[in-house]
């Protein structure tokens, strides 16, 4: 599962399990071997002193009447560990002279005087033997493999019986740990998923735990820019639908005004002004559509060196307005002036800036288009000699649908919209001053090529 | 009867006018808060037509502050977004109708007439008084069941009269009513109305309260 609950659980319950039994793996080694060790010297220990208590004839051997009285004193009283040791007395020459109670009959090695292993009847037994040819017998003293194995048991038992106690408590410690650790993160996600889809207030971030702090930052600030994005499209969406229901209405309270008047001068004020309203729909639609290629061309600007004075050129001639009203104020080097722009964005925001310009001027005045280089740019400047923008709505003129108080009848609020949104995405700018005594000036930046 | 569209598309404003004219309306139009305000405070309107997205502002501010100086004219909101919001904030704010863009233009006056008639006080759209029977919103009249044949202005006097049975109403009361701002009104014209009114009536439907104008008369005792 995908969770980093259970998978701090999984981790750190398996790496203590791991730990531990490496634990016992390891005492269970060095036990063994110390084990062997002691009981080894042990059994070296018994064998040398049954050897010197016969030969200081403190033990009496059997050696004549053929092993019939065997030697009982070596036997250790211990439950678990009785038949420990188990000792044998044989003569040089092959006859059972004495042993111990418990020891097998068998002979429990053939080897002389050090450590042999040998199984007799069944069982292995570790031995050691001493012969002493003084007195013509050879000492073995043995114990079984099987109670050493069981000595070492037993003391990796007693290490393993606590673990297995411990192990499910500590991974209870554990578990609970690891919720307590989670508790920022669940109270976030609850937080999260309690809220209703349109609430996208910033999260609570006091008292955070700095693991956490980066993730709710970065949260509340995705929220606060989907909440001005949606702020936009939804005012984007209340001016679009006023600026396109109004002339609809405008246009369908003139037909009705037309069918139901038979005054012939009513009649024909509706039909100029039905006529009137479908040309600013017209434009109207025409700009949203420029807007929507201005935003379609994010990303996929097409940006290459030109001149800056064939698109003027191409934008006036194109102008339906009287073409008259126009005037380009060229030298006889504008037209090798170059600079880097979007062909299709920059005839938009010329033609959209031109169009604003004649639309605010009186129809005896012109607009003077002009081309300069600047240091790393090229200006293109529009002027007309219309009311000007008051310098309160000045900000504010660039801004979708916003229209001021010096509006012109056939104005959607969109040119200047998309004079910015074009220009701003070929790296230029735009800047709109008051003239005096009364007009605008619109300076259009755009970049020169680099290394030119 | 008189009416301010606050409106500030050319082309509807030019279509609201002559259309609403023709209804029978007396029409005023502005086309931004400023002026909507300015025109409030000077001239009593039975009904303001107030377009929502403004010039210099939203025309809720426009019917916010109408309200807060208590003046109760009905207000018929015009806008774009047909949403229950949208339609929710505007009769909260004080709207007494709401009409969606594009509209109908008899729709419009129908809505007007209505919230006109229910600012009046009356639940009624036709207008009784002794035998004569005024239908504002097909501009036709009756008298005792028989046709009566009006002008616009005729018509526009006695409806003043009617809607106030009893009461005087004033000359000048009366001009308003009939004329908008663009119109020149003759020094007699009211005169010459109710003489014509009274010539189709009979002489005491209507009477003259010295100083203070004209009234209908009480039913003959």
């Amino acid at each position: 599962m995908n969770s980093i609950s259970s998978r701090l659980l999984t981790v750190l319950i398996a790496s203590t399990g791991l730990v531990w039994l490496l634990a016992v793996i390891w005492i269970y080694a060095s036990t063994q071997a110390e084990v062997e060790r002691v009981l080894d010297a042990r059994l070296m220990e018994a064998a040398r002193m049954v050897n010197s208590l016969q030969a200081e004839r403190r033990i009496e051997l059997a050696l004549a009447d053929g092993g019939a009285s065997p030697l009982t004193q070596l036997a250790i009283e211990d439950d678990s560990y009785e038949r420990q040791l188990s000792c044998q007395i044989w003569s040089l020459d092959g006859r059972l002279v004495g042993r111990s109670e418990h020891a097998p009959d068998d002979r429990l090695t053939d080897a002389g005087t050090g450590f042999s292993e040998r199984t007799v009847d069944g069982e292995a037994w570790r031995v050691y033997s001493i012969e002493n040819p003084d007195l013509g017998v050879r000492v073995m003293v043995g114990d079984s493999r099987h109670v050493r194995d069981r000595l070492v048991g037993d003391v990796v038992k007693g290490l393993l019986i606590p673990a297995g106690l411990i192990l499910p408590f500590l991974a209870g410690v554990i578990w609970i740990s690891v919720r307590r650790g989670m508790s920022p993160l669940n109270g976030i996600a609850k937080a999260i998923s309690s809220r209703a889809a349109s609430d996208l207030s910033p999260l609570r971030n006091e008292n955070l735990p700095r693991e956490i702090a980066p993730a709710v930052y970065a949260l509340n600030d995705l929220f606060s820019r989907v909440n001005e994005a949606r702020e936009r499209e939804k005012s984007f969406t209340a001016f679009a639908a006023h600026e396109l229901k109004t002339p609809l209405a405008g246009l369908k309270t003139q037909a009705q005004v037309a069918l139901a008047s038979r005054d012939g001068a009513i009649h024909a004020n509706a039909l100029r002004q039905i006529s009137a309203g479908v040309d600013r729909s017209d434009r109207l639609v025409r700009q949203l559509l420029d807007l929507s290629a201005v935003e379609a061309s994010d990303g996929v600007l097409t940006m290459e060196t030109g001149r800056p004075m064939k698109i003027i050129e191409r934008v006036m001639k194109e102008m339906p307005q009287a073409p008259g009203r126009m005037k380009m104020l060229s030298r006889a080097d504008d037209q090798d002036i170059v600079a880097l722009f979007d062909p299709t964005l920059l005839t938009l925001a010329l033609r959209n800036l031109v169009e604003n310009a004649l639309n605010h001027s009186p129809r005896d005045r012109t607009v003077t288009v002009r081309l300069a280089e600047a240091a790393g740019r090229v200006d293109i400047i529009v002027e007309d000699h219309g009311p000007g923008i008051s310098e309160s709505e000045l900000p504010r003129v660039t801004e979708r649908f916003f229209r001021g108080r010096a509006r012109s009848s056939t104005g959607s609020g969109l040119g200047l919209a998309i004079v910015k949104e074009a220009i701003t995405r070929m790296g230029g700018t735009l800047v709109l001053k008051n003239r005096q005594p009364h007009g605008v000036s619109a300076l259009l930046s755009i970049p020169v090529p680099e290394a030119s | 009867m008189r009416i301010l569209v606050v409106e500030d598309d050319p082309v509807l404003v030019d279509g609201l006018a002559a259309g609403l004219g023709l209804a029978g309306f007396t029409v005023d139009t502005v086309t931004t808060c400023e002026d909507a305000s300015a025109a409030l405070e000077a001239q009593t309107y039975d009904t303001v037509v107030l377009d929502l997205m403004l010039p210099d502002g939203s025309g809720l501010d426009v019917l916010s502050s109408l309200r807060r100086r208590k003046n109760a004219t009905p207000v018929v909101l015009l806008t774009a977004r047909d949403q229950v919001a949208d339609r929710v904030a505007g009769l909260d704010a004080g709207a007494d109708d709401y009409v969606g863009k594009p509209f109908d233009l008899d729709e419009l006056a129908a809505r007007i007439r209505a919230a006109a008639r229910r600012g009046a006080g009356r639940a009624s759209g036709v207008l009784e008084w002794r035998g004569v029977v005024l239908d504002p919103a097909r501009q036709a009249a009756s008298l005792h069941g028989g046709p009566l044949t009006l002008t616009r202005r005729e018509f526009g006097v006695l409806r003043a009269l009617m809607e106030r049975p009893g009461s005087p109403v004033s000359r000048a009361a009366l001009e308003e009513t009939l004329y908008g701002w663009q119109e020149e009104v003759e020094s007699n014209a009211v005169e010459v109305h109710i003489h014509k009114l009274r010539s189709k009536l009979g002489a005491g439907f209507i009477k003259t309260v010295r100083g203070l104008g004209y009234r209908l008369a009480e039913e003959s005792p």
